[in-house]
């Protein structure tokens, strides 16, 4: 034997073990069966098809968020306008990005073009259509965006923090699709995703807001009419349980007039706990305490408001009858309502993980039974090993010792394939398999085409070393020509397909790649070191 | 076909091989017209089946809606459980039941809703809905038991906690945790999802204490835990547009690559034949749908067989570029002759291995691969088929156009610069 043939040898060795190692050898050491099958499991990960489990993809309400900083902007500039006696209409968000501000005196209007380009540098100021002296302020298309994503960003961070509350085996809550807003969450073994649902969803956006009109109205019409058809600038409507309804005969939701801006949001506690309520028992509470930030906020407007209604919105929806605030209140508070004991337990534990930045829908959710995941990677496998099988056997029959050169071919190809999906912690699904399966019949088609060309050259009257070497080198050219082609087009699938074609992309990338190595080199290796070894330079089985 | 004048005794081998194909001399090009004819009847029939059948059949992937998945413990009363959801407001329900062709007691059913209008009401109020019709349909649970056909992990272990049936005490450790997934991976592997019988679990290696506790607190349902998908309307129309455009910019990324390799009119003969594979398994899906639907799986089987067939077009492209280089005088038409007949016993075997593998998947896959591999065994027919039938002929049809005779202009070996074909006198 050569020494170039000897390197290649131990190094094809090296491969071998490596991948042997990377599929049965980690975690743990393994001393027993039981421990190589453990590692195993660890090792290939298998998607929610194979073992069961929910997959949900639901969307962000991002310009939620942007309306909200609208808002709180429109709340600024009223201040500000007040603060530096600039007379105008009170300044209202005509749409998720605009804010307008009417009739500005004509003799303040540079004095309110320096505050605007110093304290909202994020707005564009340009003159409202149609009006003398009014102004549109427009958010910055780049703010907007930004504003979009970091919203994104905090839903998916938002949405990990409960889910790893409940305890869950590794959930996937990560960006989904292209631009369109989305989140995907896997749950892994979850047959019934309710609880799971209603934890994400659960906007826990909690908002203190003051109540602008103490009465509550039984409907919509019925507020408006009371305002002669429109609402007050920066106010809304917000629907409220009805306390007084008994049982489900009456009506059981009135609409409460409160600010359109939040003085205290989700964000601004500190900590939150299931309590007894303290006012009705035997329900629960939720208590809270704010941050100090929050705090030193909340306690001068709280005493400026004494006497004031002040209502607890979670969700869009105001939890209990508006309070009458008593007195300053500096760090703690209570929501109190008709919570069972795991109602507050859960609120608490939305409220802590904080609050999503804006409410999500659901697109779109698939829960695949444990039994069903069982029955799918058993008809895979089993359909897996009997046509691998079936090729193994027809190749050595074919062409004999050349055929068991690509026996061993494919085997590694496989072993190389698994390891690499270990090894990248790709995840194995049913179109994965599929994709095994493909790098199969692949695998096969680069060992027919050079033993068919080795054929071919002896054939032509060549000694079998020049055949092996001509053979090779010919089919060669065909083989990369029919991968790249092949890879080019997974690589589309990978970049732009989603979910189970993705799977499938991976699995026959990495099986091609896969296939190069074994189907040329190390064939190749075997077939030189049978020519080196065999006396007679004449003999090949093929 | 007609024997070559190879001999079959190879030189320097030992003893005579196997083959199955020897060298053979079939005129291709001269039977193209009634390979087009052929392909031109394929696609009739699919384009036929599309017009009577109103289109294709989508999945749930494409069209959106609600499917629910659900395995019972004897043959389900198909009528009942209609009767049911039709009380409840689900008139336009589908049901089906599930064919496992290697399951053939599996009892399966399959019960579809339509897609509903987006933001009306909650996600996944259909299931909800069906589940409560298929409860419906049955008697009342036996008061204050738990269903073992529906039970988690979780729900085992607490029960069998609280209960203690090992007297382990305070040692207990994690093991009622063991036993409740010793059940369930019995239940969900062994037993496909349900339960028939409680004294069955004593055939899953759990202790027989921990099964008579279990008695006293589980009865079993009639149905196992559903497999549900619900496809809000707009991801639907997103996949579909989605899925097409990735095939698209795939074939695009591959006729680049064998414009680059090759000349530019073999990119444009590959996508051609490429597309037409892609047509006629399309028709074959129509002219089939009740059986086979096109899902996001069938989707990447379309993707694997464009591979496939584009595969199996340029190892006989890649034979007519090296043949050009070594029999230049020869009419072009003969040179695709040569190459498809050199490359013949390799077509053969390596499309019938790969048609072997895939028919094994479709026998043996189950009904989650039934149309991917569907797919799949038409596409490796079709698409060695048009790699002759279609893409060479495409070829010669185009020199025979250009000029007495064009040949590809045989650059460095390893492959050629794109450009217009260059002319060769003869």
């Amino acid at each position: 034997m050569n020494s170039n043939l000897r390197w290649k040898a131990i190094f094809v060795a090296a491969v071998i073990l490596l991948c042997i190692y990377g599929l049965v050898g980690l975690p743990d050491f393994p001393t027993s069966l039981t421990t190589v099958k453990q590692n195993l499991s660890q090792r290939i990960h298998l998607g929610l098809d194979l073992q069961g489990g929910t997959h949900l993809v639901l969307q962000v309400q991002v310009n939620e968020a942007v309306r909200q900083e609208t808002n709180q902007r429109v709340a600024q500039l009223y201040g500000m306008l007040r603060d530096k006696n600039i007379a105008s209409d009170q300044p209202i968000a005509v749409s998720d990005t605009q804010i307008k501000v009417s009739n500005l005196a004509p003799d303040r209007i540079s004095d309110f073009r320096s505050l605007v380009s110093d304290s909202l540098q994020d707005w564009d100021l340009t003159a409202a259509p149609g009006e003398v002296n009014g102004y549109l302020l427009t958010m910055k298309a780049t703010v907007v965006s930004a504003i979009q994503e970091r919203t994104l960003d905090q839903s998916v961070s938002t949405i990990h923090r409960r889910v790893d509350q409940l305890g869950l085996r590794e959930p996937v809550i990560e960006r989904y699709g292209q631009g369109d807003n989305e989140i995907i969450v896997e749950l892994a073994g979850e047959g019934d995703p309710t609880q799971a649902k209603t934890i994400i969803q659960a906007g826990g956006q909690l908002e203190i807001r003051l109540v602008e009109d103490p009465h509550p109205y039984a409907s919509q019409a019925e507020a408006l009419a009371a305002h002669n058809g429109i609402l007050p600038p920066n106010t809304e409507l917000l629907p409220g349980k009805n306390e007084a309804a008994t049982g489900s005969t009456g009506d059981s939701s009135v609409w409460w007039l409160v600010s359109n801006h939040a003085e205290i949001t989700g964000r601004d506690l500190r900590t939150a706990r299931a309590q007894r309520s303290t006012e009705r028992p035997p329900y629960y509470a939720v208590g809270f305490n704010l941050t100090t930030d929050a705090g030193r906020r909340f306690g001068p407007f709280t005493e400026s408001h004494i006497g004031s209604l002040i209502a607890t919105i979670l969700d869009h929806k105001i939890a209990f009858s508006p309070a009458t605030i008593q007195g300053r209140i500096d760090d703690s508070g209570q929501i109190t309502g008709t919570f069972t004991e795991e109602e507050a337990t859960d609120m608490a534990l939305i409220l802590e993980a904080g609050a999503l930045p804006a409410s999500i829908t659901y697109l779109e959710e698939r829960t695949v039974g444990p039994s069903l995941g069982a029955d799918s990677i058993r008809h895979g496998v089993q359909a897996s090993l009997t046509s691998l099988i079936v090729v193994l056997i027809f190749m050595v029959v074919y062409y004999r010792s050349a055929g068991v050169n690509a026996v061993i071919a494919l085997l590694l190809n496989l072993l190389i394939l698994l390891a690499a999906l270990a090894y990248f912690s790709a995840v194995l699904t049913l179109p994965g398999i599929a994709g095994v399966i493909l790098t199969i019949g692949m695998g096969v088609d680069s060992n027919v085409l050079i033993f068919e060309r080795i054929r071919e050259e002896l054939r032509a009257g060549k000694s079998p070393v020049s055949a092996v070497d001509l053979g090779f080198k010919r089919a060669f050219l065909t083989i990369i020509d029919t991968h790249v082609t092949t890879v080019v087009s997974a690589i589309f699938l990978f970049l732009f397909g989603t979910g189970p074609i993705k799977g499938f992309a991976i699995s026959l990338t990495i099986g091609l790649v896969a296939n190069l190595f074994t189907s040329v080199y190390v064939s190749r290796m075997i077939f030189d070191w049978h020519l080196a070894k065999s006396s007679q330079q004449s003999e090949l089985s093929i | 076909m007609e024997p070559g004048e190879a001999s079959r005794c190879l030189t320097g081998a030992s003893s005579t091989i196997m083959e199955f194909f020897k060298q053979t001399n079939i005129d291709w090009m001269g039977k193209a017209k009634y390979f087009f004819a052929l392909s031109g009847a394929l696609l009739a029939i699919g384009i036929v089946a599309c017009i009577r059948n109103g289109g294709l059949s989508y999945s749930i992937d494409f069209k959106g809606g609600t499917l629910i998945t659900v395995g019972f413990a004897q043959p389900p009363s198909v009528e009942t459980i209609r009767h049911n959801l039709e009380a409840l407001g689900l008139g336009d329900n589908s049901i089906q039941s599930v064919h496992d062709i290697s399951n053939p007691n599996a009892n399966q059913l399959q019960i579809g809703l339509p897609v509903k209008s987006e933001g009306a009401q909650a996600l996944d109020e259909g299931k909800t809905t069906i589940i409560k019709a298929l409860n419906q349909s049955y008697p009342p649970a036996p008061a204050g038991k738990i269903d073992i056909n529906t039970a988690t992990p979780s729900v085992l272990t607490e029960y069998l906690t609280s209960k203690d049936p090992l007297s382990l005490g305070i040692a207990v450790g994690d093991r009622y945790t063991q036993i409740a997934q010793q059940i369930t991976s019995f239940r969900d592997n062994k037993r496909s999802g349900i339960i028939k019988d409680l004294v069955d679990l004593s055939n899953s290696g759990v202790p027989p204490q921990a099964v008579t506790s279990l008695q006293s607190g589980f009865y079993t349902g009639p149905f196992g835990e559903p497999t549900a998908e619900i496809v809000g309307p707009k991801v639907g129309a997103e996949l579909r547009r989605q899925a097409v455009y990735v095939t698209l910019y795939a074939l695009a990324g591959m006729l680049v690559y064998i414009a680059i390799r090759f000349e530019w009119i073999y990119g444009v003969a590959a996508v051609i034949a490429v597309f037409h594979d892609v047509l006629i398994t399309l028709g074959l899906f129509s002219l089939f749908h009740q059986y086979f639907e096109i899902s996001l799986t069938v989707i990447a089987a379309l993707l694997t067989l464009v591979g496939y067939s584009m595969n199996d077009t340029i190892v006989i492209f890649d034979r007519v570029r090296e043949n050009n280089r070594l029999m230049r005088r020869e009419p072009f038409a003969d040179i695709v002759n040569r190459s498809i007949n050199q490359t013949l016993s390799r077509t053969i075997l390596t499309s019938g291995l790969t048609f072997l593998t895939v028919l094994v998947l479709f026998l043996m896959g189950g009904p989650a691969l039934q149309s991917f591999s569907f797919a799949l065994v038409i596409g490796i027919v079709v698409g060695t088929y048009s790699s002759f039938g279609i893409a060479a002929p495409l070829v010669v049809a185009w020199n025979r156009w250009q000029g007495p005779k064009v040949a590809v202009s045989s650059g460095s070996a390893a492959g050629n610069k794109p450009g217009s074909p260059k002319r060769v006198t003869a």
